[in-house]
């Protein structure tokens, strides 16, 4: 069983075991899930020890023959790609993790669920068979539904009905282009690297282009698929609010690099300028709307779809600059988004409220988490040395020679980002202290815990981009060769 | 030596490292750890700056990214030019650190001023050293944000902390332009160096206009950070700050970057008529709008604060038409007097017990004579008496655009210079002269604040002196560095001069110690003319009316639009099918499987009928065959 395996299936061996305790062991409970996680971090450090940067193909590889009838294979790779949403899981999923400590009710249900979707998070990024990809893509689904349905708010069942259905939909069609893969490839196969040798005709590409653009796009979300993400952020709880920021939308746009991309090109420069007005709305929009927010959590999630609008447009330019800006940016907008999402929690936990409007000088209160939740919505403005601008900045550099009024418009929303990210810091953490609040005590030591490898490798990713890019580099520049992008 | 210039930015880093991690151990010590950290940057600065002085320019890189294979790059680059910011920065910024111990010393976040002091020092020199476009936008962005946080830095008063983000905004605005002007230049011409950016450069792009539109977006960004029209409003808020660091961040430092940025680029400005020209111009009506608004302001950091705008759109209008080292002159003079001007403002106001109003103070002069005679010194300097500094950085500027034949230019600044003079007496005769009208008992700072006032006070009086014919303009020629012509004083332009700030000196004398109740009359008389310069020309009322409003009824629009439309769609469908699946739900339930039971009903309602004839007697059925036979036999007969 090759490394790949062991992260695919550690999760799901922790699972098992949790199920097979008692249900009024929380502790124990707790520590076998975390410790689960913490074994699937290690793992993927190993992975990232081991990976050969100098490699454009897959490392890793594994491959097996699964269901003869249907040449359904079980191969797993990594490339690039899928290593930089590895290390994302692999952390977020083991911080968020230690931020369940807080879940009170049914505990042995939530953690047996938290690693299962674990298991389908990691699956997708090392899937290199479309029958197995859309396995483990529906099997992230619903893990993620109960885990809204049952321990999230007061809307909860409305929110994850949504999430499950809209997805699901998506799902559906993105099934109808795999199986339009399947039969329009000689000999019929699944296999994404030799679908990408298949020179299919324009028209079909178009054809499945879309099928899989709804899918993809539902996911991550763009514009205008993108109203389930606030309900669903909203009442789920904050550890799966983190995952569905920091990794599940990821999914999406990770999609359009290991699928729509190579195997689809001529289709997806088509769509190209299609996709970059679709990303520049969303940026644009969804930081209007994020400023329009009462709901501290709601605005966090708006301000998603506009950061996620940046990883579109990076991907709509065909540009080797404007990919890696893309995929810095699922990278970059996972730790912090991710940040943001834990900061919000840390406050609701104290205040059990997350209207902004209520809150006010609560830095004077909470002086620690007031100079964490600064750091993190710096980061998240773009300012340069942390890790969002470096992101933002490529895609901009990239998509500036390709679509110039695009861009302009785009860097509207880095002011957009400045005006709804300072607005909330100055109605939660500035002005006179709201009596009401003088009780709070300041973020705890296991909070500061799960923020501070999140803030570090902001830090880092933002003065010495190349510890990132370096690993990411290869990969891309092959893909943009074979989509027939422009290296320079 | 290179790590020798690369200590100097990262000596204040390293002191906010220690504060942000120790300062709550260190308490009251955290300011000497920024004091330190500020002198040995000054002192290892002025090593550098020795260097340079003897010829020698210091140039590093290092690649940070490669952008379409080209490498961008973070290094030090200490010529003429960096090397005059250097020790503009350094010297002044030791002198307010060190003036902060003093004035924040009841300040219950005594340790976090420091921090922040310190990582605004750290930015500021990495911008000063930088040798790209892209490392300058870097710690551009960097500055903005240590001012954000020191403008707010009492953040619990609500109109510090609006204050904060509205310079932070407005900055970022300028910001955008400067990013999309790099990615212009950058894709025009493949470097963001400036060591690339000369006028051989520029030329090979005569004709085109890619590099004038990109210099221009990249002017957008010195009009945000050094507060020119139309982006100037952020600037008077900003003295919401504390004093120190409104003589740091928004007179001495900061506020020049943009005037250094332009310096910097002036090969690229200068290659262009149509560029050279806005700057101009967008200087010269700063310089003279914001001297208007001087005049009727009563907060005295208020005033300080339009004279700083005034002054930056001076610079900004002397790099426009074309004197590069007369700007730079300019803005090391104005460094050393509007510092001390505002530290004097400060100590007034921590003599006065936070008065900040000038219609209040009086008098001062015989409780703050330390105070007083720095602040005379400067207020010389600034107006522009001979052989005080200002007078030698004015002059020159004012010669440029003679020299230069921009005449209205000239006039313009001429008059300015009057209207300058003019304001900034009537601040010291309203504060210092006449007779105490509040009710406060004035004190004199503690030493940790006058000296630095004596010091810089010395400052502003000789630093003019190497730009000046005493020197033989040994200044013009170092930052120029033998390329440009050096202009020689013209006895018209310095009796031009002179005769300005006489009349302000005069018309001020008369309004505020001969005659005090002439300015009121005056003002009811010619009421529009006051109260627009009292209100600023109503800027602020008519950016929140159009730009601030418009933005927030945008936000609230789309995010019912999003509620309703977007979002309503998605329920509709949802309800649609939910709707849909209740109506085939009814026909299934009536119609179809209606049918199944009607054909179940009616096989056993018929069945039941039948049945009725199984009785199980045997004289039933004998009863029944008998009628079957004769009704056989009826129908066949």
């Amino acid at each position: 069983m090759g490394l790949l395996s062991w992260l695919v299936f550690t999760p799901i061996v922790g699972m098992i075991v949790i199920m097979l305790i008692g249900r009024d062991q929380h502790k124990l409970i707790r520590n076998l899930a975390t410790f689960t996680t913490a074994c699937e971090l290690l793992l993927v450090i190993a992975v990232l020890a081991k990976f050969d940067l100098s490699q454009t193909g897959m490392q890793f590889a594994e491959r097996a023959l699964w269901i003869p009838q249907l040449g359904v294979y079980y191969h797993l790779g990594l490339d690039g790609i899928s290593l930089i949403m590895l290390v994302t899981t692999g952390l977020l999923s083991f911080l968020a993790c230690v931020a369940s400590f807080g879940i009170r009710e049914r505990v042995k249900e939530y953690f047996a669920l938290y690693l299962l979707l674990e298991t389908g998070m990691i699956g997708t990024f090392v899937s290199l068979d479309l029958f197995l990809f859309y396995i483990f893509w529906e099997v992230v689904l619903v893990p993620m539904y109960f885990l809204i349905g049952i321990w999230g708010g007061p809307r909860k069942e409305y929110a994850a009905i949504k999430f499950f259905l809209y997805t699901l939909a998506g799902s559906m069609f993105m099934l109808i282009g795999i199986l339009a893969l399947y039969f329009a490839s000689t000999p019929h196969t699944f296999n994404m690297l030799a679908l990408g040798q298949n020179q299919f005709a324009l028209h079909f590409q178009q054809m499945v282009f879309l099928a899989l653009f709804l899918g993809f796009a539902i996911k991550v979300p763009i514009w205008p698929f993108h109203t389930w993400l606030p309900d669903a952020h909203v009442e789920a709880p904050t550890p799966i609010s983190v995952i569905l920021a920091a990794i599940l939308l990821k999914m999406g746009t990770y999609g359009f690099f290991r699928i729509s991309y190579p195997i689809l090109p001529q289709a997806a420069r088509w769509f190209g300028p299609a996709m970059g007005i679709l990303a520049v709305i969303g940026i644009i929009y969804g930081g209007f709307v994020a400023f329009a927010q009462t709901d501290f959590k709601k605005m966090v999630a708006y301000s998603s779809v506009s950061h996620m609008g940046f990883v579109l447009l990076g991907l709509a330019v065909f540009t080797l600059t404007g990919f890696q800006g893309a995929l810095l940016q699922m990278f970059t907008h996972g730790l912090i988004t991710g940040a943001l999402f834990l900061l919000v929690g840390v406050l609701y936990d104290r205040a059990h409220i997350r209207d902004l409007n209520s809150f006010g000088g609560l830095w004077v209160k909470l002086p620690v988490y007031g100079g964490i939740l600064i750091f993190c919505s710096l980061a998240s403005l773009g300012l340069p040395g942390l890790a969002g601008f470096v992101s933002e900045f490529m895609v901009l550099l990239g998509s500036f020679p390709v679509y110039r009024w695009m861009t302009a418009a785009a860097c509207v929303g880095i002011l957009l980002a400045a005006a709804y990210l300072l607005y909330m810091i100055q109605r939660v953490l500035l002005g006179s202290l709201n009596p009401k609040w003088a009780h709070l005590k300041d973020i705890s030591a296991r909070e500061i815990f799960t923020l501070v490898p999140l803030m570090i490798l902001i830090l880092l990713v933002g003065v010495y981009p190349k510890i990132v890019l370096q690993y990411i580099a290869p990969t891309l520049e092959a893909l943009v060769k074979s989509v027939g992008g422009t290296l320079a | 030596m290179v790590i020798r210039a690369v200590l100097i930015p990262i000596l204040p880093l390293l002191a906010f490292v220690t504060i942000v991690f120790f300062g709550g151990a260190l308490k009251r010590k955290s300011a000497w750890v920024a004091v330190g950290a500020s002198l040995a940057s000054c002192l290892l600065a002025g090593f550098e700056i020795a260097n340079v002085i003897g010829g020698n320019t210091l140039y590093a890189n290092a690649t940070w990214l490669v952008v379409n294979r080209v490498p961008i790059e973070f290094g030090v680059l200490i010529d003429p030019l960096s090397a005059m910011m250097l020790f503009v920065v350094t010297f002044v910024g030791s002198l307010i650190v060190i003036y902060s111990t003093g004035y924040m010393h009841k300040d219950p976040r005594y340790p976090r001023f420091f921090a922040y002091l310190s990582l605004f020092l750290f930015s500021m020199l990495g911008l000063v050293l930088s040798t790209t476009l892209v490392q300058m936008y870097l710690f551009w962005e960097l500055v903005g944000l240590c001012s954000y946080f020191l403008i707010g830095f009492w953040f619990e008063k609500r109109s510090a902390a609006q204050a904060g983000r509205k310079a932070f905004i407005t900055n970022r605005i300028g910001d955008i332009g400067f990013f999309l002007g790099i990615a212009t230049f950058f894709y025009a011409t493949g470097t963001v160096r400036f060591v690339d950016i000369q006028p051989e450069l520029a030329h090979a792009y005569a004709g085109s206009w890619i590099l004038p539109v990109s210099a221009l977006l990249l002017f957008s960004g010195a009009i945000g950070k050094s507060a020119q029209f139309p982006l100037h409003v952020w600037l008077p808020d900003a003295m919401e700050g504390p004093t120190p660091v409104s003589a740091l961040i928004h007179a001495a430092t900061m506020v020049a970057a943009g005037i250094y940025l332009v310096a910097r680029l002036f090969p690229l400005f200068h290659a262009f008529e149509i560029t050279s020209q806005v700057v101009a111009v967008i200087g010269t009506t700063t310089a003279l709008g914001a001297a208007y608004f001087a005049l009727t302001q009563f907060d005295i950091k208020k005033v300080l604060a339009y004279s700083t705008i005034s002054q930056l759109g001076y610079m900004v209008a002397a790099l426009g038409v074309g004197g590069l080292a007369a700007g730079s002159f300019h803005l090391m003079t104005h460094a050393f007097f509007k510092a001390l001007l505002f530290l004097g403002a400060g100590s007034v106001i921590h003599g006065c017990s936070d008065v900040q109003d000038l219609r209040e103070m009086g008098g001062l002069r015989k409780s703050m004579p330390i105070t007083f005679w720095t602040f005379l010194v400067a207020t010389l300097a600034i107006t522009g008496f001979a052989p005080l500094s200002g007078f030698w950085s004015k002059d020159e500027i004012l010669l440029s655009a003679f020299n230069h034949q921009h005449l209205i230019i000239f006039w313009v600044l001429s008059l300015t210079a009057a209207m300058t003079s003019f304001y900034m007496f009537r601040l010291l005769f309203l504060a210092f002269f006449g007779k105490t009208r509040g009710k406060f008992h004035a004190h004199e700072s503690p030493v940790s604040m006058t000296i630095p006032l004596i010091i810089l006070a010395v400052g502003s009086a000789v630093i003019g002196l190497p730009g000046s014919p005493v020197m033989d303009h040994w200044f013009q020629s170092f930052i120029l560095g033998g390329h440009g012509e050096i202009h020689h004083v013209n006895s018209f332009v310095v009796a031009v001069s002179t005769a300005m700030c006489f009349l302000g000196l005069l018309i001020a004398l008369i309004f505020y110690i001969v005659q005090p109740e002439l300015p009121k009359k005056l003002a009811e008389k010619s009421w529009l003319f006051y109260s627009a310069s009292q209100n600023k020309l109503w800027f602020d009322e008519l950016y929140d009316a159009s730009f601030i409003r418009g933005f927030k009824s945008l936000a609230g629009i789309l995010f019912r639009f999003d509620e309703r439309v977007v979002d309503g769609c998605v329920n509709q469908v949802g309800f649609k099918t939910v709707a849909l699946s209740r109506v085939k739900n009814w026909i299934d339930q009536y119609m179809i499987d209606g049918l199944v039971n009607f054909t179940g009903w009616a096989v056993r309602t018929t069945s039941g009928i039948v049945r009725l004839l199984q009785t199980g007697v045997i004289h039933h059925y004998l009863l029944i065959l008998l009628l079957g036979v004769l009704v056989i036999l009826y129908t066949v007969s």
